[in-house]
């Protein structure tokens, strides 16, 4: 902690004086300074902020500065046109819905928003989407269906928002909708995980043909403080429920949940959220190019079987079986 | 053995009804069961006879409230003369993340075998219903909570699929807190694994009757629960995506009487009936009348029900 504090006020002092010679830098010496003073603040960044822990990583994919739907698409997407409601009932700003151009081609852009500042994000809930957000979402990925157009999404939520208004409209059914829809539409689906992938709330826009995931997002079943509460009973044990639910990218390559890492610049992608898009559009380009030539009925084919395969048991022979219920009766 | 339906009816008894009533399940192998004679209700807080809850299908008599009833009677309830075979019941938990909180995970799945009787949160049952075949899955609250991870998951798909195959209607009877945190991400992806399995039957025209009894919340309703053809639920059930509690947490106050029980959900729209456990086999059988083939199908009984219900 001491060294970290260390650390912490040694990088303010450098970036200060980097700032400033930044300003004036003129001779080669200062130049070379300038290099070298760069280079020290950006190891001490990596050094400083380094994921160790899954909580650590939690902080990271939690990082008020980390860049939202609306900054991907700023550096990613051209001709972006922001598209509302869901013609039942509102327009939810914690999901945002758009038609853009990709690289050229048109595409749907939708993810979920969290906001910068604390207006933003009153404004956006959060970035916990109400059932019309999720509806809004299924209506606009009809329309990418409707015109044969690839899906990108973005997920970044706590969670579903669990209030009295969203319960009375349906949020479970929304969820569920989306889910089986997802798993039906017949167009290519890029699915990136961009920051917490909070349970059903992320997962109800988050069923596609390839699963991208930042380096330091998470994406769990519970967050690690609602888990601590319950199996710990104790809210401050969200350390360990961390660890324990397996949440970070890494965890969730192995257990088959995700496809690719996308690698994050170092300190994070709100160290440089600019390189950090640069880094996901190459991602995006090479999923794209992966399933785009596919026939419909192989994607969503492929779609079926990849999220078929999810989990993991134990089948027992008939012997393990009658051993096991004498064991439990005994 | 993946996807066969195994019988194990030396090791699984089968529970028959009589007389519309229930068998308690004390004919367990090895547990006796020691249960007395007398039972709280908590709607109406009379003591009642164990006996006549029992003989009313576990629903109190003066005041409707339903309790809760386990897997097997539930399949014993709706199935015709209780009669089922089992299928999938050797599907068992892997603990795929070794998880360990105060106790372990693998700790946890052993004292609930060892309390209900049965290896995971839901069972399987191939028979017939009012003579239409049908695969009909219960869960079991008690088994942590009827929550779903990767069994369970794969219990429904498989279900699902079978049904697809053999064009049998599915009927899933919900109990069940949510998916199971000792399970993590996995668990959460069930939810998509299923939600894609039921996209296929439903395309392929084949029903669904997704019946929720208290308590539904969590993954479960956020996704098979709510995608039935039909979406029905028991009386008085809690039924939600987030818990009380949780709400209550975040708006900071008490929640209304009512708030997330089934009549609640009816008022909202978001239910299709409520329906009392005492009719929900007739129901189910007259609901099928209509989702299933011509061919199948039983005379209708010859009653005229629909009428406005005085206000
Ligand atoms: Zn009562």
């Amino acid at each position: 902690m001491a060294e970290k504090e260390q650390i912490r006020q040694e990088l303010v002092e450098l970036e200060k004086r980097l700032e400033e010679l930044s300003q004036r830098a003129t001779t080669r010496e200062e130049q070379e300074e300038l290099t070298a003073l760069k280079q020290r603040v950006e190891r001490l960044r990596e050094q400083f902020v380094r994921p160790v822990t899954a909580m650590d990583r939690v902080k990271l994919a939690r990082h008020p500065d980390r860049p939202y739907t609306l900054d991907f698409v700023s550096w990613i997407f051209e001709d972006f046109i922001e598209i509302h409601g869901d013609r039942r009932f509102a327009d939810d700003p914690a999901i945002v819905c758009g038609l853009a151009r990709f690289h050229g081609e048109p595409v749907l852009v939708v993810g979920h928003q969290k906001g910068h500042d604390f207006k933003q994000r009153q404004f956006r809930n959060f970035g916990m989407p109400k059932p019309e957000g999720y509806r809004k979402a299924l209506r606009a990925m009809k329309l990418a269906e409707k015109f044969h157009r690839p899906i990108f999404s973005f997920v970044d939520t706590p969670g579903a928002y669990p209030g009295v208004d969203a319960e009375e409209r349906g949020q479970a059914e929304a969820i569920a909708y989306n889910l089986r829809e997802m798993a039906r539409l017949r167009v290519p689906i890029v699915v990136t995980i961009t920051g917490e992938g909070g349970s059903g709330g992320a997962l109800a826009i988050a069923v596609g043909d390839i699963i991208l995931m930042l380096e330091n997002a998470i994406y769990s079943v519970i967050s690690p403080e609602g888990c601590a509460a319950i199996l710990w009973k104790d809210a401050s044990k969200a350390d360990l429920a961390a660890e324990a639910l397996r949440l970070t990218a890494p965890d969730l390559l192995e257990l088959g949940v995700i496809d690719r890492i996308v690698p994050e610049p170092p300190g994070g992608a709100h160290a440089n959220p600019r390189q950090m898009a640069e880094i996901l559009d190459r991602f995006l380009v090479e999923a794209l190019a992966e399933i785009r030539d596919l026939s419909i009925e192989e994607l969503v084919d492929r779609r079926y079987r990849k999220f078929r395969a999810m989990g993991q048991y134990m089948e027992l022979s008939e012997e393990q079986l009658r051993a096991l219920l004498r064991g439990n009766a005994g | 053995m993946r996807g066969e339906g195994l019988e194990f009816g030396i090791l699984m008894p089968l529970f028959r009804r009589k007389r519309g009533g229930l068998e308690p399940p004390s004919e367990r192998a090895g547990v006796v069961k020691t249960e007395g004679v007398f039972l709280k209700c908590e709607g109406c807080r009379e003591v009642l006879y164990r006996k006549d809850v029992e003989e009313n299908l576990m629903v109190c008599p003066r005041c409707g409230y339903h309790f809760k009833i386990s897997a097997r009677q539930r399949l014993a309830l709706l199935f015709d003369d209780g009669v089922y075979t089992e299928l999938d019941a050797h599907l068992v938990s892997a603990d795929p993340l070794n998880f360990y909180d105060l106790r372990s995970y693998k700790d946890r799945l052993t004292s609930a075998q060892k309390a209900t009787g049965v290896l995971e949160a839901i069972l399987t049952g191939e028979g017939t219903i009012g003579g239409y075949p049908a695969i009909i899955q219960a869960m079991e609250y008690a088994f942590i909570g009827g929550s779903m991870g990767s069994v369970v998951g794969e219990k429904v798909t498989r279900a699902i699929e079978r049904a697809l195959q053999t064009r049998a209607a599915l009927i899933i009877v919900s109990a069940s807190g949510g998916a199971r945190m000792m399970e993590g991400v996995l668990s959460l992806m069930q939810m998509a694994k299923i939600s894609a399995a039921l996209a296929r039957l439903d395309e392929a025209g084949v029903p669904y009757i997704s019946v929720m009894t208290d308590p539904t919340t969590g993954g479960v309703t956020a996704s098979f629960a709510m995608l039935g053809d039909l979406n029905i639920a028991e009386p008085g059930a809690l039924i939600g995506f987030a818990g009380p509690r949780v709400i209550e947490q975040t708006i900071r106050q008490k929640l209304p009487e009512g708030f997330q029980r089934s009549e609640f959900l009816l008022e909202h729209g978001m239910l299709d009936a409520v329906v009392d456990r005492r009719q929900l086999r007739d129901f189910l059988i007259k609901t099928l009348a209509f989702m299933m083939p011509d061919q199948q199908r039983p005379p209708a009984s010859g009653r005229r029900e629909a009428r406005e219900k005085p206000r």
